[in-house]
């Protein structure tokens, strides 16, 4: 009952997040979906993982859509959409069934195996996946700096835009009052 | 008919899954699509940490699944950062305006 609820509780949050016309409150609502996962996977017993998506997923990522929004804005578009309706709809169905077709008839709980402890397998086991984190990171500082910077202005534009040079003018007298002293 | 946690979980991970498919097939909105690449990718997390449950390996499936939410956010901030540049030089955030080619 419980990961019913949760489970259910973080699809429609995903469906709003999908289907809300504002920008601000689909992030919200993004929020709420990462929240609701973290919850799942805290029950199910992964618990540093929960954690983290609980941080980053709905605390970092919230933040960044948010300031992206801010600073490009809401923008009212019409209704149409890039696929025709039911065909995306088509699409989607298909590839549900066809997933839980090959996924759902194989579930059931392992007998756990004796394994290291989480912070063991991710520092030792997958180091390489913690490297392709660390190239990862630096990836993201660049692209916080795509954020932040200036759209540059083409060249064309620029000069369509300075204003004409005037002709130097003869430079006004020094009033006769102020004179510099050495 | 009962279903086992794991289960439901994994019924929960086919939404998730759809949903985000649905979003990136019929949204024109650049940070819309952020937001269903988000979706899926939630997905694919709730996916490993139960495969992790399903072959007894809880920790192997958690170390993967903080490998894609790595991943994952690092793929929103450059989304949002190439969404905020498209509208600061195309002033739109609408997908079907970005095609310059014209045929």
């Amino acid at each position: 009952m419980q990961y019913a609820l949760l489970t259910a509780g973080a699809v429609i949050c995903a469906v709003l997040a999908i289907y809300s016309k504002r920008l601000l409150a689909s992030a919200l609502w993004l929020a709420g979906a990462s929240a609701l996962v973290a919850l799942i996977l805290y029950t199910l017993g992964a618990h540093e993982v929960a954690v983290i998506e609980l941080s980053v997923g709905a605390g970092l990522v919230t933040v960044l859509f948010v300031f992206a929004i801010s600073i490009a804005g809401e923008e009212a578009m019409d209704a149409r959409a890039v696929l025709p309706r039911p065909l995306a709809w088509t699409l989607v169905i298909v590839s549900s069934i066809l997933l839980g077709w090959m996924i759902l008839p194989s579930i059931s709980v392992g007998s756990p195996i004796v394994e290291t402890s989480f912070a063991m397998m991710l520092w030792q086991d997958r180091g390489l996946d913690v490297l392709a984190q660390i190239a990862l990171i630096f990836a993201g500082v660049l692209g916080v700096l795509g954020l932040l910077a200036e759209a540059r202005v083409p060249i064309e534009k620029r000069v369509a835009d300075k204003p004409v040079t005037q002709p130097i003018a003869a430079a006004p007298a020094q009033p006769a009052g102020r004179e510099v002293r050495a | 008919m009962i279903l086992s946690p794991l289960q439901i979980v994994l019924i929960g991970v086919l939404g998730l899954l759809g949903v985000g498919l649905y979003g990136l097939l019929v949204i024109r909105n650049l940070i819309k699509i952020v937001v269903a690449l988000q979706i899926a990718a939630k997905a694919a997390i709730l996916a490993l940490v139960a495969a992790g449950q399903t072959s007894g390996q809880v920790n192997l499936g958690q170390s993967l699944a903080a490998t894609v939410i790595v991943a994952d956010t690092i793929v929103a901030v450059v989304g949002l950062a190439l969404a905020v540049q498209v509208r600061k030089r195309f002033g739109t955030l609408d997908v079907k305006a970005l095609s310059t080619l014209k045929g």
